[in-house]
């Protein structure tokens, strides 16, 4: 496979993650519309439906936000990582203005934009290897408004599955509207901090329309999407009964002496697309 | 109640919406984020003229994606507002010193921002968050750019719209505010 050719798939894949949402999203969402009874609320979730419908009509970024681009390759072993990730910087630059994306790279001491997308350490850039012959790239992009409100707590470890239900429904009462409800949680438990971080951001790429194989995990995330629905937070925080359409938690042993927590928060706006990259060019996108 | 408002805005229009109203937007409005309000502020503590009228006009807290066109038109591609909590430390000085009455984002704004609607006659009105394509259909042009140097996202975006919403408005003048429900 060509530079070039790799690089055409990944421009495509960005510009399918700006401008659509998934389809388990979109479900989720028109099922929130049937239920919600909260006339305000009703008038937000028509609008979010109706953006996403213009959004995908016009293939257009869905939000002005197009937050801060995540890739994770699943590499064979033959692959060049490092000629792949030279792709993804060139690739994410010219879709910056094809698309066009808003540049959101920021000098951390300056405060000075790139104008690209592309700065230090940014795109994250995640290989894993894996067999087969393919190479698989997951696009996400994360926006600033739902990132702003992650919360990392380590709770003590007596408090167990009660504690960790209570600390999500903290953090989603603090994210209050913030994070453009109704939202999609990514739970991370256990392992350590890093560990409940990589394993928050790991759920946040689950569909929300299948639950963890754990069919004790299964029932806490529905138990927590149950409690984050009572807090009344409602559709951008307006009021309702609609505060997230789900739930996703992910697991790790952890140390004895820790119980970490880590809940991400994504905006009804998941944007994640996942493409294979066949030796021969050709791409199937999921 | 649904009703359509035309800017510049006047007081007395202002302080009859209440939370919960829901209102339709005609008009200039003016993107600011927290690189522009804190330039603002330092303008106008140091005497400097800022480059927009704000007397009675409306705040967009909104960092859109506009695209440059080969003839030099700027086309708005996606534009829907950003949190507006971000600007509480700044809201409060540029609606008693510039004098907007109205400002649009989402998530909304606290304590002092709202003292400040309160005694000087403003209000909060929430855009569906990331409604980015629905709010740039609203948008007839843009009628300019100032402080272009702080970047796309902060820049002073100034855009005529029509019939801009659904506003709903989420803090009023009389301090109430929707947001109570939830968390704040």
């Amino acid at each position: 496979m060509d530079e070039e050719t790799l690089e055409r798939i990944i421009i495509k894949a960005i510009k399918r993650a700006a401008s659509t949402v998934p389809p388990d999203v979109k479900f989720a969402l028109s099922q929130a519309l049937r239920r919600e009874t909260n006339d305000i609320a009703r008038m937000q979730l028509e609008a979010v439906i109706e953006n996403i419908r213009l959004a995908e009509e016009k293939k257009l970024p869905v939000c002005q936000d197009t937050g801060i681009l995540y890739f994770y390759v699943r590499l064979p072993q033959l692959a060049d990582a490092e000629l792949i990730r030279k792709t993804i910087l060139n690739a994410t630059i010219k879709a910056t203005y094809e698309i066009p994306l808003r540049p959101n790279a920021v000098d951390s001491v300056t405060g000075e934009n790139s104008g690209n997308n592309v700065g230090v350490n940014v795109p994250w850039i995640e290989f894993e290897p894996s067999g087969g012959d393919c190479v698989e790239i997951t696009v996400f992009l994360k926006g600033g408004g739902a990132d702003n409100v992650s919360a990392l707590e380590s709770l003590p470890a007596g408090e167990g599955l009660g504690g960790i239900k209570r600390s999500v429904i903290k953090a989603v009462m603090k994210a209050g509207g913030g994070p453009c409800p109704p939202v999609v949680l990514g739970v991370g438990v256990g392992g350590g901090a890093y560990i409940a971080m990589k394993l928050a951001k790991r759920a946040l790429m689950r569909p929300i329309s299948e639950r963890n194989s754990d069919p004790r995990i299964a029932q806490l995330e529905n138990e927590i999407l149950e409690d984050v629905n009572r807090t009344g937070i409602g559709p951008m925080g307006l009021g309702g009964e609609t505060t997230a359409i789900g739930v996703n938690v992910e697991v790790a042993h952890r140390h004895p002496a820790s119980y970490p927590l880590v809940v991400l928060f994504n905006c009804y706006a998941v944007r994640r697309v996942k493409v294979k990259v066949f030796p021969d060019g050709k791409c199937q996108f999921e | 109640m649904s009703r359509v408002l035309k800017t510049p805005l006047v007081e007395e229009d202002v302080r009859s919406l209440h939370v919960g109203d829901v209102v339709f937007l005609s008009g200039v409005v003016v993107t600011a984020r927290d690189a522009a309000h804190r330039r603002m502020i330092e303008h106008i503590q140091s005497g400097k003229p800022i480059p927009v009228n704000l007397r009675g006009g409306v705040i967009y807290h909104c960092g859109p994606i506009i695209r440059r066109l080969d003839d030099g038109r700027m086309e708005v591609i996606s534009a829907g507002p950003t949190t507006s909590s971000r600007m509480d430390i700044f809201e409060p000085f540029i609606i008693s010193r510039l004098g907007a009455r109205m400002i649009i984002g989402k998530g909304g704004m606290g304590g002092s921002t709202i003292d400040a609607m309160k005694r000087y006659g403003a209000v909060y009105a929430a855009f569906p968050g990331g409604a980015g394509v629905l709010a740039a259909s609203k948008i007839k042009r843009v009628v300019g750019v100032e402080w272009m140097e702080l970047g796309m996202p902060e820049a002073l975006w100034i855009l005529e719209v029509e019939s801009f919403g659904p506003l709903v408005i989420a803090i009023d003048s009389s301090g109430k505010s929707l947001y109570a429900r939830g968390s704040r």
